[in-house]
């Protein structure tokens, strides 16, 4: 479960980079291919094993003038989307 | 307008010191002698990249055979691809992973037969098999590369399941992979000794979804049910032509491994014509791609854009015709039939394995 304590960090063997063709960054694993969209890429930008959601949220919430509880709640959602798939650890 | 391809399957040569009585490769294989050099493996990747993959699986048979696959998986690096290894680990050593991985490998998947030994190494048919596998498995688990592990599972294993679970996490496995043996080819040759009662599938779906819930979050726990207990069919490919091409030994461009089985359909080869021309125009891409190929009681099904009528291969495996409904559906005017087969093979049932052979 993830809280805003949770600390996302990658797993070994993930690899982000940006595709020419889809004009998007991509997260590979294994048997997995996630394309991400703007906040996707902004998101994961900030995994680094050491920033927690809440601190990823405030980040991203100066950044978009955004309400922070709810980015908050977005971050949330789409790490565990991340931890279902075996992309990070957290 | 059809959509760039995910992935591609590189099943660099056919041959395999396994003999799986469950072998997904095609009755006929590719000899040695057919297979492609380097230089072609090459453009094939480059093709690939400049087409939009994103993922390339060195395959076969037993990708390790080949003595340029260090060279292929920095070629794919290179070009940006996540390059992901399929194999059976028997034919490798410490030394020749780490060359692997410092070519830029992601990600390493191991077949396993079984938890135990003498069994797994029965159904494989290679003395020692399993445990030079653990040995293998060990070393990725402890590498910066990804770990999968993949069991096949079918009434000779099935009671091992909990056992390979706990392996896989004992591993330190990322993903484990259960699947039932899907019936095609050599496979159904030997569908008496491997088709489990409906009992033995239904207990298996109970243990996956319990070790999902326990193992949430540390090992990713991917599940192929076992369609001819099913009531719908599965996506077969995610649908015919919509996210992978698949290159054999020879270098015929196919959109699913078992395409070849298909009365009718001609597969250009990589090389003579550019990987996106077969992708986005290819007659045998065209072929059953989407929905407007389909018949009833496809046409009018409101899952057809979901599971596209099942597999095309076993439509013809078992109905006869690769246009029909795959009879595992319920709509099928063949499920019962199917369904019937099924049970009555599962409770016959034998031990006596027939063994791949070229």
């Amino acid at each position: 479960m993830i809280t805003r304590e949770s600390v996302p960090a990658w797993r070994r063997g993930i690899r982000r980079r940006f595709d020419a063709t889809r004009e998007a960054h991509v997260l590979l694993g294994p048997e997995r291919v996630i394309v991400l969209d703007e906040i996707a890429s902004a998101i994961t930008e900030l995994v680094d094993a050491k920033n927690s959601v809440a601190r990823i949220a405030q980040l991203l919430a100066q950044r978009f003038s955004a309400d922070e509880a709810e980015v908050t709640r977005d971050v949330a959602g789409f790490i565990e989307e991340l931890l279902e798939k075996g992309l990070v650890t957290a | 307008m059809t959509a760039a391809p995910l992935a591609l399957m590189a099943e660099l040569t056919h041959r395999c010191p396994l003999q799986c009585p469950y072998c997904s490769n095609p009755l006929d294989l590719v000899k040695v002698a057919r297979e492609r050099d380097t230089a072609f493996w090459h453009s094939v990747i480059d093709e690939a990249a400049e087409l939009g993959v994103l993922q390339i699986h060195f395959s076969g048979g037993e990708p390790t055979l080949r003595p340029d696959l260090a060279a292929l998986i920095a070629h794919a690096t290179a070009r940006g691809l996540y390059a992901n290894l399929i194999t059976s680990a028997v034919l490798l050593n410490a030394e020749k992973l780490a060359a692997l991985e410092q070519a830029g490998l992601a990600h390493v998947q191991i077949s396993i037969q079984g938890a135990a030994a003498v069994n797994a190494d029965r159904i494989g048919n290679y003395n020692n098999g399993h445990a030079k596998k653990l040995e293998i498995a060990a070393l990725v688990g402890e590498s910066g590369m990804s770990l999968t592990l993949n069991a096949v599972v079918h009434r000779q294993n099935l009671v091992e399941l909990r056992d390979m679970i706990e392996l896989s996490a004992a591993l330190n496995a990322d993903r484990l992979e259960i699947a039932h043996v899907q019936y095609h080819g050599w496979a159904l040759r030997n569908r008496v000794a491997l088709m489990p009662t409906r009992e033995a599938v239904e207990a298996a779906d109970a243990i996956v979804a319990d070790a999902r819930e326990a193992w949430h979050g540390r090992m990713v726990i991917d599940y192929v049910v076992p369609d001819y207990y099913a009531a719908t069919p599965k996506a077969c490919m995610g649908g015919w032509g919509s996210t992978s091409l698949n290159v054999t030994p020879d270098g015929s461009v196919l959109p699913c491994h078992a395409a070849k089985t298909i009365p009718g359909l001609v597969f250009s080869r990589a090389g003579e014509t550019s990987l996106r021309e077969i992708w986005y125009n290819d007659a045998a891409f065209e072929r059953f791609r989407g929905t407007g190929w389909m018949r009833e009681p496809c046409v009018s099904c409101a899952l057809k854009d979901v599971d596209f009528g099942g597999c095309r291969c076993q439509a013809l495996a078992l109905a006869g015709d690769a246009n029909a409904a795959d009879p595992v559906c319920h709509l099928s005017p063949r499920h019962g039939a199917v369904l019937a087969l099924a049970t009555a093979e599962s409770v016959a049932g034998n031990d006596r394995l027939v063994y791949r052979r070229p």
